[in-house]
């Protein structure tokens, strides 16, 4: 037993100050957080959540609200549809200043545009959606804006990546001959990697699809901006069909993918 | 080869093939496209009128110089704290509903398995329990923010229990594929010598997949960031929140400050959970 590993107990082992600073991280959290988890996880706001619950069993299946609810999901999916189109059309347009093509490549606007890309990425659909309200006002088109914005971000960097990574025989073959930039890049490098880049593009539509049922949330239009105003209306039947739509809608999408996925890979 | 000259793809043997299909298809998205574009209400020229271009230009351009007074930067300072502290406490809590969740809907630990099929009792509570699993994560973390900050108020608890549930949903179902996708030999050699499922899982599943699963748990700490940033528009505490009261007061100087924060904060998430992950290894 005395060659059992113990290493990683020791002052100089990095596993030890992961270790540490995890846990310290945590113990400030919750120390700072003031979560006041007695009150939260009281019989009184237990009864309070077991109310809600209940009154979430009795959702509202009227033929008109139902048609009503099924053009938000349907405005939901155009919302996340177009968006990605969107982000796709302007990913590739930004991925293309982004990449360094060739060995030798000046790629002088990579920087820049990465820089462009990182910004447009780090910042959430939500926020996107929040400041876009100010210039488009309330209603799906915010919304759809600020999926394809963060999107192009997100797809605009994959996009680059392939790009650079793609095999180069095609494209050299044409830049020895002296065909123009441009050309070399719609003829050789886009069809080399135009499969990759549908399939990011396919994978981000999912996620947007998700997304875009929250965004209406803060007023981006859809599934979303119909659960804020009734559940802020506290219309609880309204709210339990509402979220039994959002919960089918993501369950729908995730199965179709999947299938989608094990089909494509067989 | 010398260049072709464009006049010669009027030669029918120089012409593009695929060329009606493609224009076919061109056609055929566009035609799909329409209603789409409707239902979205997709009109860019709203940015144009007068009135909404006169409320964005007075926006933007108070972004710069961003608010750097004292006050501001302090208050900025303490709920981009708040906002990491949502989401590591959130993130702990999901770990310890999610463990439990994984010993019992894990097939790796299965007794009953061992010889055939498994039998019809433990089968159900598997399945059911990864039915949980399926519903705690279908509902986005934001819309149990809303749900939660109803029941118990606004403020960071409801932050917290909304990441808590959507990410022991998602820890739950990884872990799972974790530990069954990893070596199952040593679990059945153990399990089949008499040893408890308890012994089984510290002695052979924990050592064996013990890398992967802290990795996979890190990396969902640096999403749990970038989450409770935006649980603050509900009401949910953290820098969101902050953000969504200086958006209604129109004041571009402190939200451009707040979209910097925001943006160096999830870098600095990034930059750490890659470390911790490289550490580990």
């Amino acid at each position: 037993m005395s060659t059992r590993p113990r290493h990683w107990l020791r002052l100089d082992s990095s596993v030890f100050w992961v270790l540490f600073g995890t846990i310290a991280l945590i113990i400030l959290s919750f120390w700072s957080l003031d979560l006041q988890l007695a009150r939260v996880l009281s019989l009184e706001s237990l009864a309070r959540m077991g109310k809600f619950l209940g009154e979430l069993l009795s959702p509202n299946l009227e033929p008109v609200f139902l048609s009503k609810l099924l053009r938000a999901s349907l405005e939901t999916l155009a919302m996340s549809a177009v968006g990605t189109l969107l982000a796709t059309i302007f990913g590739l347009l930004l991925a293309v200043p982004a990449s360094r093509s060739f060995t030798g490549d000046p790629a002088r606007w990579r920087f820049l545009t990465r820089l462009l890309l990182n910004a447009l990425r780090a910042i959430p659909e939500l926020v996107w959606a929040a400041l876009l309200l100010i210039s488009a006002g309330l209603g799906p088109f915010a919304g759809t804006l600020a999926l394809a914005l963060h999107t192009t971000g997100v797809l605009g960097r994959l996009f680059a990546e392939s790009i650079e990574n793609s095999p180069q025989n095609a494209a050299t073959a044409l830049r020895v001959q002296g065909v123009g930039e441009g050309r070399v890049f719609l003829y050789a490098t886009l069809p080399t990697v135009s499969p990759q880049l549908m399939s990011y593009a396919l994978y981000r539509w999912e996620n947007n699809i998700r997304a875009a049922a929250v965004l209406g949330v803060v007023g981006g239009g859809g599934l979303g901006q119909m659960l804020s105003f009734h559940m802020g209306l506290f219309q609880m039947q309204e709210t339990s069909s509402i979220l039994a739509a959002m919960i089918l809608l993501v369950i729908l999408v995730d199965t179709l993918s999947y299938f989608a996925r094990r089909l494509l890979s067989r | 080869m010398r260049l072709i000259p464009m006049a010669r793809f009027k030669d029918p043997a120089l012409r593009d093939p695929a060329w009606t299909r493609r224009v076919f298809w061109f056609l055929v998205a566009c035609v799909i496209l329409w209603p789409s574009l409707v239902s979205t209400e997709f009109r860019p020229w709203v940015f144009f009128e007068a009135e909404n271009l006169k409320v964005t230009t007075h926006f933007l351009a108070e972004f710069f110089p961003p608010a750097t007074n004292l006050e501001f930067l302090e208050l900025v300072a303490r709920e981009a704290w708040r906002t990491v502290a949502i989401a590591t406490a959130g993130t702990f809590l999901a770990l310890l509903f999610a463990i439990p969740l994984t010993l019992l809907s894990t097939t790796v630990l299965s007794v009953s398995s061992l010889s055939g099929r498994m039998r019809a009792l433990p089968f159900v509570v598997r399945q059911l329990i990864r039915w949980l699993l399926i519903l705690l994560r279908s509902v986005p973390e934001l819309i149990w923010a809303l749900v939660f900050v109803r029941v118990v108020g606004l403020g960071p608890a409801a932050g917290v229990l909304a990441i808590a549930l959507t990410y022991a949903g998602m820890l739950g179902k990884v872990y799972g594929e974790i530990l069954e996708s990893g070596e199952r030999e040593p679990a059945t050699a153990l399990l089949r010598n008499g040893a408890g499922r308890i012994q089984t899982f510290f002695f052979s599943v924990l050592p064996g997949n013990a890398t992967e699963l802290t990795s996979y748990t890190i990396y969902r700490w640096e999403c749990a960031i970038r989450a409770s940033t935006v649980l603050g528009f509900v009401g949910a505490g953290g820098l969101g929140q902050q953000m969504d009261n200086s958006m209604r007061m129109f004041n571009g100087s402190e939200v451009a400050t707040m979209l910097i924060v925001f943006i160096l904060l999830v870098g600095l998430a990034d930059l750490l959970s890659t470390w911790m992950r490289r550490a580990l290894q």
